[in-house]
């Protein structure tokens, strides 16, 4: 289904439960940040939160689900692949906390 | 028709076996510049995350979370009225799709003037690009950085809203014009979800 037909077969209601949930886990969101646990797992829990988020968004807002599926492919394997490339500098910014030198 | 002429079409029928991945080729231009963008939004927020962790004094200036999560509610519901917009142009209700494209781009207006409200408070408090009264003077320059770059794109947002919104009832435009417009809209309210939890709610005074 192209994303033309499927604007036109669907209803509202589909759009107002995904705006329901964005709003629901925008507001997790807001209460992970008052619960008393460090920073790392509140960072963690807030991440994963968001991914659900952005998931929900990209899938049904941005209509992604009706697309065709190689181009769903071509988007997520691409968007990923780059997004998990570029943390590989975690380890040195943890580095720099501790004072550790360089290695040599 | 010149020979010159029947061997520039036959390249042309050559090469046009049809857009890539079937899809129209004004909506893989905005995939393709949403790709694009969110590497240099996930570029910034890396580069930010990466400071906070080797910062040992990151300051934590947000008392309230009223502003942002007013924020918040503000850009989705935009992305809702997006949508409501987008299928009214798709049954051919044009006054209808007009009307919540302008509401979608008064409501991106409230959210700048709410953002802009809250850099106000933070310059007011004495943050600046390389200082602040709370410790590491860095987070003002990342601060501003990723806010500041999601503002330009709501901004930008919103004079695209209005210049295909009047096209579109203009008659330039059709509904195709609303979807790419809305793709971009949608995206600007996704990179946001991702801006309050690292920017503003692990930074929050405790």
């Amino acid at each position: 289904m192209t994303t033309a037909e499927a604007g036109k077969s669907g209803g509202m209601g589909k759009d107002l439960v995904v705006y329901l949930c964005l709003l629901a886990l925008a507001g997790l969101q807001f209460a992970i940040a008052f619960q008393s646990i460090d920073t790392s797992q509140m960072f963690v829990r807030m991440l994963a939160v968001a991914i659900v988020e952005a998931a929900l968004a990209v899938l049904f807002f941005m209509h992604l689900w009706t697309e065709k599926r190689g181009f769903a492919m071509f988007v997520l394997v691409f968007t990923i692949f780059v997004l998990l490339a570029m943390q590989y500098g975690w380890t040195d910014s943890t580095r720099m906390v501790v004072g550790a030198p360089f290695s040599k | 028709m010149s020979e010159a002429d029947s061997t520039l079409e036959g390249h042309a029928t050559g090469l046009s076996v049809g857009p890539a991945f079937s899809i129209p080729t004004k909506k893989l231009a905005i995939w393709l510049f949403i790709i694009a963008d969110t590497m240099t939004f996930a570029a910034c927020l890396v580069a930010y995350g990466f400071l906070r962790n080797g910062s040992a004094d990151w300051p934590r200036p947000f008392h309230s979370v009223t502003n942002v999560a007013l924020m918040t509610f503000v850009l989705l519901t935009s992305s809702l009225t997006m949508l409501i917009g987008l299928r009214a142009a798709r049954v051919g209700d044009k006054a209808g799709a007009f009307r919540w494209t302008m509401i979608t781009a008064a409501l991106g207006i409230l959210f700048a003037l709410l953002h802009v409200r809250e850099w106000l408070g933070l310059i007011h408090e004495g943050m600046t690009l390389f200082k602040n009264p709370w410790g590491n003077g860095l987070f003002g320059a990342s601060f501003f950085s990723v806010t500041g770059l999601h503002l330009t794109h709501v901004t930008g947002g919103v004079i695209a809203l209005f210049a295909v919104g009047m096209r579109y009832r203009g008659g330039r435009y059709n509904a195709d014009d609303i979807e790419v417009l809305g793709l971009y809209w949608h995206f600007v309210d996704l990179v946001w979800m991702f801006v309050v939890p690292l920017v503003y709610l692990l930074n929050l005074a405790h």
